[in-house]
């Protein structure tokens, strides 16, 4: 009689009782090599910079060490906004991103409709490789053959001259004019990538399903209203997430194309954020003015993409019930 | 009533058909152009990388090369640094690859283990990354600070994983039955021999996925070359040459006096090459190795984008 309550408490000292979170550990200890390195290199190359932010705060002098840094409050921040270039490069980064937001989004879902009418099995992977090519090669690569294409012997000037617009000997130096910039950044943004983006919306639309265009086709629905009042419709939730989350990216205009296509004719409408912190730190050594831009841009980004996500979630959730 | 319906039917039949067929006209045409749109400037490039430098200044090169030669490649692959660049760009695309791929499947494989106690922290700190980052001088100084600038390493070391692959990564173990894992277990391989002989071979389409990421994104980089190793010019690659190349032809753009002196020193001494020669030239060595690649892999960075496009 005795022993039988001894012996459920044994068993369940050992088996019931959950172990202890080391001891665990100690168990585990292979998957815990297998990823404590990484965490490891993950604290050192993304938590730590975020330590450089102090910088914003500072004086900053590279040779001394960080106990010696005269702290300079908000000092930068303040020059920051008054400063004309920095609130011009606000400008520009907001017109690009928005432009870029924009014109990716349009001709993104009107080059997947179109595809999707596309019933020749074989033309539509042509169509669809092809315009996957832009999107794997390099901005420097795209940089290059935007210049050539916009180059007053270039293809576009070329063009302009055959159909009469404007004469030989006038050609227009494209990427020299600050007003162009944007258009041009944003027709090259499309070029690059408008393939690419059309896949998430491509994949929605195999969703969609396929009793609801049979309908609509007897009930007398034309191609293009077929399009209209079902494969839009469709593909709507998708649409509207994306949206949402590309907020998050407001500030994020992007670096290399505005960079590698600017010049100095141009700088007003191609200097982005990035290259204002580029130029700023690294080039005049202003190390704190820089982080100052720096930080401004990842706290607002922040701010923009936890809200973003959180109200595409709710927005998903929505969906569901 | 049904009569009714029937003749209305065959009406919209008809002229749905006649639409039918405008509309796919209209839209088969359309996409050829947007196809020639896309591959134009490609080809006009090749076009003149093939032709001689000093007819290319005459211009009107379009589709084919005027009087054609190997020239231009001749002179880029006689340039020693042209050379060393390039086999610096194979290497950083192959080696950044293949540990890229490994660290994030290793990574990606511990946090899929449900019962892993720091699977949460782990996730977490890694998913953290995403929203925010330091920003560009703290990460310089933090280089500068590691003594790696002038390093090959600098190429490899800092964006060894990216959250996006251990996403994709994660999801497509989480989607292989458990059962697979267990009867390893049962017969008595360790957490790391199950990664490496069970998990591995089996995530072979999404790891396919992460490399061809990868080794896109290594051999395209530049800026990392520029922002580190300017003045190390045994590290360059030949996206950075090209970069160089371009800044140049920026810099001569503002004044259009210093092209045309360019294109007269070009006349001067024939079978010599030029600066738009030789940036086509480079140009389409920087992008032919993608080219080649990338559409034989569409299959699996499709089905990539659209798992990260869920998930993420």
């Amino acid at each position: 009689m005795e022993k039988i309550p001894v012996g459920t408490s044994t068993i369940k000292a050992t088996a019931g009782k959950p172990a202890g979170f080391w001891t665990k550990l100690i168990r585990q200890r292979s998957l815990v090599y297998m990823s404590v390195p990484f965490l490891i290199w993950l604290f050192i190359f993304k938590y730590v910079p975020l330590w450089g932010w102090t910088i914003a705060f500072q004086d900053f002098k590279p040779a001394k060490g960080f106990l010696d840094q005269n702290w300079a409050g908000l000092k930068h921040f303040q020059f920051l906004f008054q400063d004309e270039r920095f609130l011009r490069v606000l400008r520009n980064t907001l017109a690009m991103s928005v432009i870029n937001l924009i014109l990716g989004f349009v001709t993104a879902i009107g080059l997947a409709l179109l595809l999707n009418e596309v019933r020749h099995i074989v033309y539509k992977r042509i169509v669809q490789t092809v315009s996957y090519l832009p999107h794997f090669i390099s901005w420097v690569v795209a940089a290059s053959l935007v210049q050539s294409t916009l180059s007053p012997d270039g293809t576009i000037n070329q063009l302009l001259i055959w159909s009469g617009v404007i004469d030989k000997g006038n050609e227009i130096l494209f990427l020299g004019i600050g007003e162009y910039f944007w258009g041009l950044f944003g027709a090259a943004s499309v070029w690059k990538d408008v393939g690419w983006n059309t896949i998430v919306y491509l994949a929605a639309m195999t969703m969609i399903d396929p009793a609801q265009y049979e309908a609509a086709e007897i009930d007398g629905a034309s191609r293009l209203q077929r399009i209209w009042y079902i494969t839009l419709p469709g593909i709507k939730p998708v649409i509207i997430v994306l949206l949402i989350m590309q907020i998050g990216y407001l500030l994020e205009a992007g670096f290399e194309p505005q960079y590698l296509l600017g010049n100095g004719l141009n700088i007003d409408y191609s200097e982005v954020i990035d290259i204002f912190v580029l130029k700023y730190g690294i080039a005049q050594g202003n190390f704190s003015l820089s982080v100052a831009a720096g930080m401004f841009k990842t706290v607002v980004s922040f701010i923009l993409l936890f809200g973003a996500n959180n109200l595409a979630k709710r927005m998903g959730e929505a969906r569901l019930f | 009533m049904p009569a009714a319906t029937t003749t209305k039917k065959s009406i919209f039949r008809r002229n749905s058909s006649r639409e039918d067929k405008i509309f796919d006209i209209c839209n088969y045409t359309f996409l050829f152009v947007l196809m020639l749109i896309t591959l134009y400037p490609f080809v006009n490039t090749l076009a003149v990388s093939l032709n001689q430098a000093t007819d290319t200044i005459r211009g009107g090169i379009t589709l084919m090369p005027r009087v054609f030669t190997l020239d231009n490649y001749a002179y880029i692959f006689r340039e020693a640094s042209i050379m060393h660049a390039t086999m610096i760009s194979v290497l950083r695309s192959v080696i950044g690859t293949l540990l890229t791929v490994f660290c994030s499947a290793m990574v990606a494989y511990t946090m899929s283990r449900q019962e892993y106690v720091l699977r949460k922290f782990v996730t977490l700190a890694f998913i953290l990354t995403m929203y925010f980052n330091g920003g560009l001088i703290p990460n310089y100084l933090l280089i500068r600070e590691l003594d790696m600038i002038g390093t090959f390493s600098v190429y490899i070391v800092p964006g060894l994983i990216g959250v996006f692959n251990l996403i994709i990564i994660r999801s497509f173990i989480d989607g292989l039955p458990e059962s697979i894992i267990e009867s390893a277990r049962i017969d008595g391989a360790g957490e790391f021999t199950t990664f490496m002989r069970i998990i591995l071979p089996l995530c072979v389409p999404v790891l396919a996925t992460v490399a061809l990421f990868t080794a896109v994104y290594q051999w395209n980089s530049w800026f990392d070359v520029f922002l580190y190793n300017s003045s190390y010019p045994k590290l360059s690659t030949l996206q950075y040459e090209l970069q160089k190349i371009l800044q140049n032809s920026n810099a001569s753009m503002t004044s259009r006096t210093a092209t045309d002196a360019f294109a007269n020193a070009g006349n001067t001494a024939a079978n010599t090459v030029t600066p738009v020669s030789i940036r086509a030239t480079m140009t389409i060595v920087a992008s032919v190795p993608i080219i080649m690649v990338y559409p034989f892999l569409q299959k699996y960075f499709v089905k990539g984008m659209m798992v990260g496009g869920v998930k993420g």
